[in-house]
């Protein structure tokens, strides 16, 4: 085979493996929406902020540390111990819990009823919250974040695709990992939502509110579940993110990209929103290496939002979505 | 007792429907003008200016360009960043292309651009709605960064890619460029948000105000009723465009003189404008001015109180402002969903009944 189409394969296979990434964070979105009609573009920021917390806790940081220290004038910042990775991971869960319960109780119950552009714009205030709580807890420093996920290529697919090919393709360790962790993630959500009570009740909200209502289902518990669901995905997110970048900053941004993800793949649909996923990580890694020569490069930054508003003008629902029916 | 509008009769229709129909108002009105224009400039220093006055007008005019979109038409957007962006490079290829045109036409010209390069963004928005539509201006706020970072004519081949504003002069005074006085760079300003503010609020109070009113209350009805929605959406976004465009080209020219587009117009300026017109109340032109001076005096104060008072770090009042800011927000949409406007009229209703209120 000749060497552009080896190349354009690896870039694809990368693609793909990025997408994955852009779907973990875009199932977040899919479950608040379904549950809540909430489109809740904090999830990326939940994403960091849950990063920060697991790689805090796991280095025994001191909470608020620039804050007593400003205020007291004193100079603490570890508590000098490390937490294992495990501990600090269930520690992380039950703050992102606490934190689903907080945004349930302060916000989002006082904002019952109200238009869904405004409850958009409630979480755009929610995420810039979130990114200086978390900046303040834990400092805005680019973090390393280990919890002992395998980094760095992997040997075998470069030995059997460089015995197939002659030219061994260069994967990451990680991005398998994280497609894994995807899959299972994806399987474990699918059941939990078939096979359990909480779950039937949760689809039961998704489908129509007041019928769930006036079968005896609590919506605020089910909203609470939601968020906290949302919140182990941002977890699970933020960690691969982290560990493969770095905790820092441009974390939340990258989890604007699974808008355009969302736009694609439908807004109501988690099938759709991994599909998306793959669609705009192939997308726009193949379009920088074939396009973006031409051009100037750095096309990543706006590719897929380009290509998801070219897509709605044809199919607003989206590849999976339910069809929108207006009644005046 | 302090508003009163006792013995204040209107007699016609002209009379009954202006702006300001209660005379307090009217003279408050007049009174705020010629402090601008008469009192202010003679006081104002390089601090003042820099701080607070300059950016306070020109992100007055930007907020009133949104919230002609978002406020009265009901689209949102979040390219707010990436249309200053246009403004301000339409404003930069005029101003090189043609030095000798007066700056104040160049202005206006890239208001105009920027009110095509919105108009054409917002062709979407006849097919999508809400915030498929929001997220779709992140297209264009991303693509015309990128566009402006990566094509060099738009940069006239520099080495930096940055773009730097060259002097010109109004009336013999210099108003842009390193040499500019103070007073001169604000009273700019102050002219155009005088234009703009007066054109957008007799806009939005006409015929084409209610047009845009009715596609945000319900577009449907609104298409029911006669108000054809192309023409409705995409005048929206060529008048919000317009003004946009006028807040980037101030804000490079004017303001900082020399920017960076990825600095000076990400994704950061969009939202800021965005809770501007949150804060301030959507749907008011008043609201406007009060977001922006709001989100202009916010992290001037905290700086002020944080770092100069109790001598914490920078980065500390850094992460404060986020917090206040992103509260704010939430706070505002779950107590006051209309904004410091609401509040102001509220106000108003308060003093009119002051000492007896049954």
């Amino acid at each position: 085979m000749p060497d552009q189409v080896l190349f354009a394969a690896e870039v694809m296979l990368n693609g793909l493996m990025a997408g994955v990434l852009y779907s973990l964070v875009a199932l977040g979105f899919v479950l608040i929406f379904k549950a809540s009609g909430i489109f809740n573009y904090a999830q990326g920021v939940m994403a960091l902020f849950a990063a920060l917390t697991l790689v805090g806790i796991m280095d025994g940081q001191v909470p608020f540390s620039h804050l007593i220290n400003a205020i007291f004038g004193t100079n603490i910042h570890h508590f000098g111990w490390h937490t294992p990775a495990l501990l600090a991971i269930i520690l992380t869960i039950m703050v992102m819990v606490l934190f689903a319960w907080l945004v349930q109780r302060f916000i989002f119950r006082h904002l019952v009823n109200q238009e869904p552009i405004i409850l958009f714009m409630a979480t755009i205030g929610l995420a810039y919250f979130l990114e200086g709580v978390g900046d303040l807890m834990w400092g805005s420093d680019i973090k390393k974040l280990d919890v002992g996920i395998p980094k760095g290529m992997n040997e075998t697919i470069e030995s059997i695709t460089h015995g197939a090919f002659g030219y061994g393709f260069f994967i990451d360790n990680l991005d398998i990992f994280a497609t894994f962790v995807a899959i299972i993630l994806v399987a474990i959500l699918v059941c939990f939502s078939q096979y359990t009570k909480q779950g039937r009740a949760l689809r039961a909200v998704a489908d129509d509110h007041q019928a769930a209502l006036s079968v005896g289902i609590s919506l605020s518990y089910i909203w609470i579940l939601v968020w906290s669901i949302a919140g182990f995905v941002a977890l699970v997110a933020g960690t691969i993110w982290g560990a493969k970048s770095g905790v820092q900053f441009s974390l939340s941004l990258i989890a604007l990209k699974a808008l355009p993800v969302l736009m694609l793949g439908g807004f109501t649909s988690i099938p759709g929103a991994i599909i998306g996923g793959l669609i705009i990580g192939v997308g726009e890694k193949l379009f920088e290496f074939l396009v973006g020569p031409w051009i100037g490069g750095a096309t990543e930054n706006w590719f897929a939002y380009v290509l998801a508003l070219l897509f709605l003008v044809f199919r607003p629902q989206g590849l999976f979505g339910e069809k929108i029916i207006e009644r005046v | 007792m302090l508003y009163r509008e006792a013995g204040d009769y209107s007699t016609s229709y002209p009379e009954d429907s202006q702006t300001f129909p209660i005379k307090f108002d009217r003279y408050r009105y007049y009174v705020i003008l010629a402090v601008a224009f008469l009192v202010i400039p003679f006081f104002i220093n390089d601090y003042w200016a820099n701080a607070v006055l300059v950016p306070f007008l020109i992100y007055s005019i930007a907020a009133i360009g949104l919230n002609i979109l978002t406020g009265y038409c009901g689209q949102v957007s979040l390219g707010t960043g990436g249309f200053m962006a246009v403004g301000a490079y339409a404003c930069y290829k005029l101003m090189t292309s043609f030095p000798e045109i007066s700056i104040m036409i160049h202005i206006l010209l890239a208001g105009g651009v920027t009110a095509a390069v919105v108009t054409l963004f917002g062709l979407p928005s006849l097919r999508i709605k809400g915030f498929y539509l929001a997220v779709s201006t992140l297209a264009a706020q991303f693509f015309l960064v990128w566009m402006f970072n990566k094509v060099p004519w738009f940069y006239n081949y520099s080495m930096t890619g940055m773009i730097g504003s060259p002097e010109r002069t109004v009336l013999g005074i210099v108003v842009t460029g390193p040499a500019t006085d103070a007073w001169a760079k604000y009273m700019i300003c102050l002219i155009f948000v005088t234009l703009c503010a007066v054109l957008a609020r007799n806009m939005t109070r006409g015929s084409v105000g209610r047009k845009w009113m009715a596609i945000r209350d319900m577009d449907i009805a609104a298409e029911i009723i006669g108000v054809n929605p192309l023409m409705a959406k995409l005048s929206a976004f060529a008048v919000s465009g317009f003004f946009i465009g006028i807040a980037g080209a101030l804000f490079f020219s004017v303001y900082l003189g020399a920017i960076e587009v990825t600095e000076a117009f990400g994704i950061e300026k969009s939202f800021l404008v965005l809770f501007m017109v949150i804060i301030g109340g959507l749907g008011s032109i008043f609201g406007s001015f009060a977001g922006a001076a709001f989100m202009v005096l916010l992290p001037v104060l905290l700086k002020n109180l944080l770092v100069g008072g109790l001598n914490w770090p920078t980065d500390l009042a850094q992460h404060l402002y986020f917090i206040i800011a992103g509260g704010l927000i939430i706070i505002f949409l779950i107590l006051e969903p209309h904004g410091l406007a609401q509040l102001w009229r509220v106000a108003k209703e308060k003093l009119r009944l002051w000492p007896f209120p049954h």
